[in-house]
């Protein structure tokens, strides 16, 4: 790969010289990068800043000081509790559901294959949207699963207005939209396992939970950990469906990292408090993705040498 | 294929009529009640019998509802040619931006390609909101803040590592060969490139830009940091919406059918290219 340009010969047209070639190509796709990055290295900054919109002559570097105080602020071990239950209950139920569905269209049939095309309506939902949507049927006036609920003897059910089902109505709308891509994705990676070992078990009759566990599995494993990853990371983020929903509310019930971030910014002007949160976020999504981008390469690797 | 008895064959049946039922009823839902009037919107119990009408639809058209108290002005088009125009655009210069890159990437791995490769694809998984909110800011000083060029410039943000990504592994699977060929028939490198390079990427190009464009439709954290009323795209126009007064959930369903509508047409177009779009090409679809 690396050696397979130095020996083309050198065409007297070529006016850019070969080793400025790469850099020429990338570069206008680096600089639009940087313009991002600069912000990025301003976000550290402010994080490390006593920094109040509302009290801008008491802007100072306190330096770690932001970091210190999220040790005994209760406010900080909320969000970090929220973010870790929504990406924990999101990504576990999302998890489930998305392989039992994939194994449940792992066939392929015409009716499969027009389930699975159906199934990705969802996922082209824009989340905000989606979490409008939901809003409209879990309305406590009209809204058609409150009416359900009432059948199903819950009185009064009030969804994301009552801090008690809050975060299950935001994990549904979640759900909702992403467990299709966990779908796919294993559906992908379920039919490109090997059919070898599946027809051998079954000329020995292997009992279906055995090959399941200890065959389809196993040998799902890189899909299901690059699935994983993929939406923890995003996850762990979410910003669309909760604040569509309930901008964080009621009270401090839904307010994860992205959404605390936010209204620290907008509403309580708090700057530097702000930017903190969103590098501890940072910090945990950088080494999640790390992981997740060295197992992603090897898998495509893999995918590209069976191709 | 394994034989199955009756009653496993019923408990499939069973389960994937679940399965379509709560993904699918939402939009079916949604879907009527945007047919509907506040009126039989409203009944108690909730019934699927009803006199279908399009006036929410008409009248978000023509942008002015006629509530019961007074006459309200709803700039719903003006959004969805917003949602538009930003994620035509966006893509545009995404792709204009990215395929030179992506060939960079894949095929004159230059020193640092790999690490800036990384780099590039690690932005796509850092909060935006790190991003967004100094980024306020800095559009305040420089003009930038509520124009849609800014808009377009921060929307790289999505677009330009998933193009640069799923490219750069379409030209990785061309042979080096077949351009080797080309060259040595004494073609130049930018006809190599226009003439071998891309259309062999066609498909991955194609995947790339539509997923991106799904993307930046999708997007909802930019418009509402970065964008005042007349640059907001739907998605953050749909929620301004629900909280107007005067407003008919007839119609906050049919402004939510319009602007997932785009999005659900080209994914049905091409539903192939998604999957390796979606999982970023790490499995073939």
């Amino acid at each position: 790969m690396s050696t397979q340009t130095t020996d083309v010969p050198r065409k007297s047209r070529f006016k850019i010289s070969k080793r400025a070639l790469p850099y020429v190509l990338s570069l206008p796709a680096l600089l639009v990068c940087i313009g991002i990055l600069i912000p990025f290295f301003t976000a550290v900054a402010y994080s490390l800043q006593r920094y109040r919109l509302s009290q801008p002559w008491a802007r100072e570097y306190n330096w770690g000081a932001n970091y210190l105080n999220f040790m005994t602020d209760p406010s900080f071990w909320n969000t970090l509790k929220v973010s870790m239950t929504y990406a924990f209950l999101t990504v576990g139920i999302e998890l489930v559901l998305g392989l039992g569905i994939a194994l449940l269209l792992q066939q392929r049939s015409r009716l499969n294959n027009f389930v699975s095309i159906m199934l990705l309506m969802p996922l082209m939902t824009a989340p905000a949207l989606a979490s409008l949507m939901w809003k409209l049927m879990t309305n406590p006036g009209f809204g058609i699963l409150s009416y359900w609920a009432t059948l199903l003897g819950i009185e009064d059910m009030k969804w994301a207005s009552d801090p008690s089902t809050a975060m299950l109505t935001v994990v549904i709308v979640d759900v909702w939209v992403y467990t299709p891509f966990i779908m796919i994705l294993l559906l992908a990676g379920l039919r490109s396992l090997p059919r070898q070992p599946f027809e051998a078990a079954e000329l020995d009759r292997v009992p279906r939970l055995f090959v399941l566990w200890r065959i389809t599995l196993p040998m799902l494993m890189p899909f299901l950990l690059t699935a994983v990853l993929f939406r923890v990371i995003e996850s762990i983020q979410q910003f669309d469906i909760i604040y569509a929903m309930t901008q964080g509310g009621p009270g401090n019930t839904l307010t994860v990292f992205q959404v605390e971030a936010y209204l620290n910014f907008f509403q309580s002007t708090n700057i530097g408090r702000s930017a903190a949160l969103l590098m501890i976020l940072w910090v945990i999504t950088y080494i999640l993705s790390t992981i997740f981008i060295k197992n992603w390469l090897r898998l495509r690797e893999r995918a590209r040498g069976d191709a | 294929m394994q034989q199955k008895s009756t009653l496993e064959q019923i408990l499939r049946g069973v389960a994937l009529a679940c399965v379509i039922f709560f993904f699918m009823f939402p939009i079916f839902w949604i879907l009527l009640m945007s047919f509907q009037t506040n009126e039989t919107i409203l009944r108690v119990p909730p019934s699927m019998v009803f006199e279908p009408t399009l006036t929410n639809y008409r009248s978000l058209i023509s942008g002015t509802l006629e509530g019961s108290t007074a006459t309200l002005e709803i700039k719903f088009m003006g959004n969805l040619w917003n949602s538009l125009f930003l994620s035509v655009t966006s893509v545009t210069v995404g792709l204009i931006l990215g395929v030179p890159a992506a060939y960079a990437f894949a095929k004159l791995k230059f020193r640092g390609s790999e690490d800036i490769a990384f780099t590039l694809l690690s932005f796509r998984f850092a909060p935006p909101l790190l991003v967004l909110l100094p980024l306020t800011i800095y559009f305040q000083q420089l003009g930038l803040a509520d124009t849609y060029f800014g808009l377009i410039w921060v929307y790289q943000l999505i677009v330009l590592p998933l193009i640069l990504w799923i490219v750069r592994g379409y030209f990785e699977d061309i042979p080096s060969d077949i351009e080797y060929a080309y060259r040595i028939a004494g073609h130049g490198f930018w006809t190599t490139f226009r003439k071998i390079a891309l259309p062999l990427a066609g498909p991955g190009i194609a995947a790339a830009g539509l997923l991106a464009f799904i993307f930046a439709w999708n997007n909802f954290i930019f418009a509402l940091v970065l964008a005042s009323a007349d640059k907001q795209p739907v998605t953050v126009g749909a929620l301004a919406f629900i909280t107007a007064a005067g407003i008919n959930y007839g119609q906050i369903a049919a402004g939510i059918m319009l602007s997932i509508a785009p999005t659900f047409a080209l994914a049905l177009y091409a539903q192939r290219y998604l999957v390796e779009g979606l999982s970023l090409g790490a499995v073939k679809g």
